[in-house]
């Protein structure tokens, strides 16, 4: 197929998961600062929030303080963000369109329903429930795309592309969402690892809708270095880093397969698969849990890199 | 947080495809100018005097009269149902029969259906200068426009040797010159032309053929006479109606189908496939690598394009995919580079090429060109066409035909007066009021005068202009173009319309589908079948006498014997 048709289908999947997670990273601000100040993390949770979307700069440019009304205005549809919600879903549709006849009816319909849908909202003019449910939308957006693409579309190369970068982006996303968390969590010269709080760690695992399916992996009381091993190392958890990476190793191994022939993607795969699946959680935080995040974002970026110049450019 | 891992981020971001930058790069370009011409073309010749006829037509179709009798008063236009004396035509007994006993609420109910048929498609066109990602449905008339098998026929023949000679033409022009030492066409008309383009001179692009694809508007004025408004031979648009529109009618009206045997259109994008295949270059395979290329997704053809190269089972590629080695043309594919034996270009000239063209194009492929004329590649339709969709150059096709094809024209030119000559300024001058004024390289009604509509200062300004550059105009007179029946608010009602066939020619030689696009302008008594002002498609049938299948299906002996002497030919 076309490089430039299976790059619009591998950033299509990306940009519907990334506004997923943008709506999650909202609703987890929403949650945490209902807390009694006794039981919050002493800095700003809106900042933090803007800190995991990775919009910090283009927010402040804009706004002096992080506050629920500008935050969620900005994640959610400021023309300010350049990767609003809205400007996700736009540019996802965007490239939908231009692969119209590769992606199935029911693929389509869902982002142009979305689309439609964003266009209509004011934020003024919404109270809190109502923005609740723009939001609820938003997550049964990339539960209907990702379903969609599942039942209707051709086991084809382009198929493999547009699950390739929604595991790509989910890793990504997952992997920043932990490292936003563990460092404000992390009390100055507290030794790593050594300090919980479980409402904030419980609203992390909300935030990847893990709190339930916790309980039924450990059956046990919610601790940092738990919910870091669940969601980097535990198989069981479908966004854990090591899902994602099997995920993105099997669609790569299945290009490879077809074409048959391999490259750099899939060695540099293969690599970070093979060093989740040796990893222990203790070593994780011998090292350092955000050095390690922070290692895992750029290896993930790399990879990235690697997939685009061996078939999208 | 660290720097690094927010720096990944932004990494992260900007690896992002740049999608609507790209988009909006083919905006700024993207109205080619074969595109804007084709949605631009209009007609306003002779609106005057149609409202009267409108309205008693109107009322002839309502009352049923077409059963044969008189409707009134001769009729200024010809209708191709009631002829101009309303008397019903051949061809048209089963649908006026069925239009007078179907119930008024029928023929909403099916407008409607079409409407939602065209929707769910996605059958749409952007539109310029809105908000990106406007996009509208072009309006859908459900009455079928019906043309006797006899009657296409000789259209066929007239479009078979119109586009030969104009393939001939073409070569001649860039090859031997022959009409030019022949005096057929003056030669300062050619080679002053900015349509000319030098770069093709003492080329033959493969196979010899220049005008693979061409869009032969056809307006009819009479039972038989029929003229070419103009051939469009650059990038003509509009095919995918002509295919859409079948369906959505073999849908809504399996029952008029039944009855009608209608000759089929569906195998265009086959017969468009097999044209391409015919043409590719030599150092081609047996198994020719095609290509559609597109301006992109903001083109207002960009629907078709994708229709097209959907059917055809090929890429739709925009300049970005092509690149250009050693004169070779490859596109860049997620298994590699895979090289590309025919290009079926919905860009035109002036984009294909920044390093022979214009030089900011985004939608071309550099040194496209080059491998065009090392042989390596077919372009369809070949540069430097746009030569015979000149005005003037227009007016001498007749003597073109019978120049390259040695017979007389089949198809008739509107008679045109090229205001170059003296005597015909003189002529045109002095009847402002009542001709069309047409700038030769004019597309989209852009400097053009209809006499009988402008106000005297707007003739006489234009007289001005017409004097200080005769011979940048043409002139011809405002023509009568024929209405057919068409659903509207009111119920059924004539409308003006006019006829687009596509004409494929290879090597191999010249091949078309039985009919074409019909476009109606859906205003009463107007004569702009524009799609941007108000005009609608609607499906064109080629029906072999009906009689036989009609009285089978209907038992009706009345109106077989309109269809008279034919009879028994049905089958």
């Amino acid at each position: 197929m076309l490089s430039r048709m299976a790059d619009s289908l591998f950033w299509l999947s990306r940009y519907v998961e990334r506004a997923e997670n943008l709506a999650r990273t909202i609703e987890v601000a929403q949650r945490l600062v209902t807390l009694p100040s006794a039981y919050a993390d002493t800095s700003n949770e809106w900042e933090s929030a803007i800190t995991a979307a990775a919009a910090k700069d283009a927010f402040f440019r804009v706004h002096k303080t992080a506050t629920s009304e500008t935050v969620i205005a900005f994640l959610l549809n400021s023309p300010d963000n350049p990767s609003s919600i809205e400007a996700c879903i736009d540019i996802a549709r965007a490239n939908a369109r231009s692969v119209r006849t590769t992606i199935t009816t029911e693929m389509w319909e869902t982002l142009n329903d979305a689309w439609n849908d964003l266009q209509d909202i004011d934020l003024d003019r919404m109270n809190e429930q109502e923005i609740s449910r723009v939001l609820d939308n938003v997550k049964a957006v990339s539960l209907r795309f990702d379903g969609a693409a599942y039942r209707t579309m051709l086991r084809t190369d382009a198929y493999w592309f547009q699950r390739l970068g929604t595991f790509v982006e989910r890793a990504d996303n997952m992997a920043r969402l932990l490292d936003v968390k563990y460092h404000l969590l992390l009390p100055d010269k507290e030794p790593i690892g050594g300090s919980l709080d479980y409402f904030q760690w419980a609203a992390i695992l909300r935030s990847v809708n893990a709190l339930t399916s916790f309980h039924w992996v450990y059956r046990a009381n919610v601790r940092p270095w738990l919910v870091a091993d669940f969601l980097i190392l535990r198989s069981e958890q479908p966004r854990s880093l090591i899902s994602c990476q099997r995920a993105i190793n099997n669609y790569l191994d299945q290009i490879a397969e077809n074409y048959g022939r391999q490259g750099p993607a899939q060695r540099q795969a293969r690599q970070m698969l093979t060093a989740l699946e040796n990893a222990q959680m203790q070593e994780i935080f011998k090292v350092g849990l955000h050095e390690y995040l922070d290692q895992f974002i750029n290896e993930n970026n790399r990879l990235a890199a690697d997939i685009r110049t061996q078939y999208l450019a | 947080m660290s720097a690094k891992s927010k720096q990944g981020r932004t990494q992260s971001q900007s690896q992002g495809n740049g999608q609507s930058q790209g988009q909006s790069q083919s905006l700024d370009n993207g109205q080619t100018k074969g595109q804007a011409k084709s949605q631009g073309h209009q007609m306003s010749q002779g609106q005057a005097q149609s409202q009267v006829q409108v309205q008693s037509l109107g009322k002839g179709y309502a009352q049923g009269q077409m059963q044969g009798q008189h409707s009134g008063a001769p009729s200024m236009f010809f209708d191709e149902m009631s002829g101009t004396d309303g008397n019903l035509r051949q061809g048209y007994e089963m649908l006026s029969r069925w239009m007078a006993e179907a119930p008024p609420e029928q023929f909403a109910n099916r407008q409607r259906e079409a409407e939602h048929f065209f929707r769910r498609v996605g059958i749409t066109f952007n539109v310029y200068g809105e908000d990106e990602g406007a996009e509208r449905l072009i309006p859908f008339d459900i009455v079928p426009r019906i043309l006797m098998a006899h009657e296409w026929r000789k259209l066929e023949r007239g479009l078979t040797q119109r586009v030969t000679a104009l393939n001939r033409f073409i070569a001649d022009v860039y090859g031997a010159q022959e009409c030019l030492k022949a005096g057929i066409v003056p030669r300062d008309l050619v080679f002053q032309n900015p349509a000319f383009e030098p770069e093709m001179s003492r080329f033959e692009p493969p196979g010899g053929v220049y005008v693979h694809i061409a869009g032969v508007d056809i307006v009819r004025v009479g039972p038989d006479q029929f003229y070419v408004l103009e051939d469009n031979a650059r990038t003509p648009s509009g095919v995918s109606y002509m295919l859409e529109n079948r369906e959505a009618m073999i849908r809504l009206f399996p029952d008029l189908f039944r009855a009608h045997r209608v000759a089929p259109v569906e195998n265009y994008p086959d017969l468009l496939l097999k044209t391409l295949r015919d043409s590719a270059p030599k150092s081609a395979s047996r198994d020719p690598t095609i290509v559609l290329l597109t301006p992109g997704p903001y083109n207002s053809a960009y629907y078709e394009h994708s229709f097209l190269a959907d059917k055809m089972g090929v890429e739709l590629v925009e300049g970005r995919d092509l690149l250009v080695r050693d004169a070779i043309v490859y596109m860049r594919t997620t298994r590699g580079l895979q090289r590309v034996d025919v290009i079926y270009r919905r860009v035109d000239d002036a984009f294909l090429d920044p390093l022979s063209f214009n030089p900011h194009s985004v939608l071309g492929v550099p040194g496209l060109l080059a491998a065009y004329k090392a042989g390596n590649v077919t372009l369809a339709n070949a540069v430097g066409t746009g030569i015979s969709d000149d005005k003037a150059i227009y007016s001498y096709m007749p003597e073109i035909v019978r120049f390259f094809c040695g017979e007389a024209p089949i198809l008739d030119n509107v008679p045109t007066w090229r205001c170059r000559d003296p005597d015909s300024l003189k002529y045109v001058l002095s009847r402002l009021d009542e001709l069309v004024v047409k700038a030769v390289d004019g597309s989209g009604g852009y400097g053009m005068l209809v006499g009988p509509h402008a106000t005297l200062a707007e003739r006489e300004a234009f007289a001005l202009k017409l004097k200080a550059k005769p011979e940048g105009f043409i002139a011809q007179p405002t023509l009568a173009l024929s209405t057919v029946p068409c659903f509207v608010e009111n119920g059924i009602a004539p409308r003006h319309v006019d006829l687009r066939p596509y004409v494929l020619s290879s090597p191999k030689g010249v091949t078309c589908v039985p009919g074409g696009l019909t476009r109606v302008a859906l205003k009463a008594g107007s004569l702009v079948v524009n799609s941007s002002q108000g005009g609608g498609t609607k499906d064109t049938w080629v029906v072999d006498t009906p009689a036989a299948s009609m009285s089978t299906a209907r038992g009706s002996s009345d109106v077989a014997q309109h269809a008279g002497e034919t009879t028994g030919e049905g089958g």
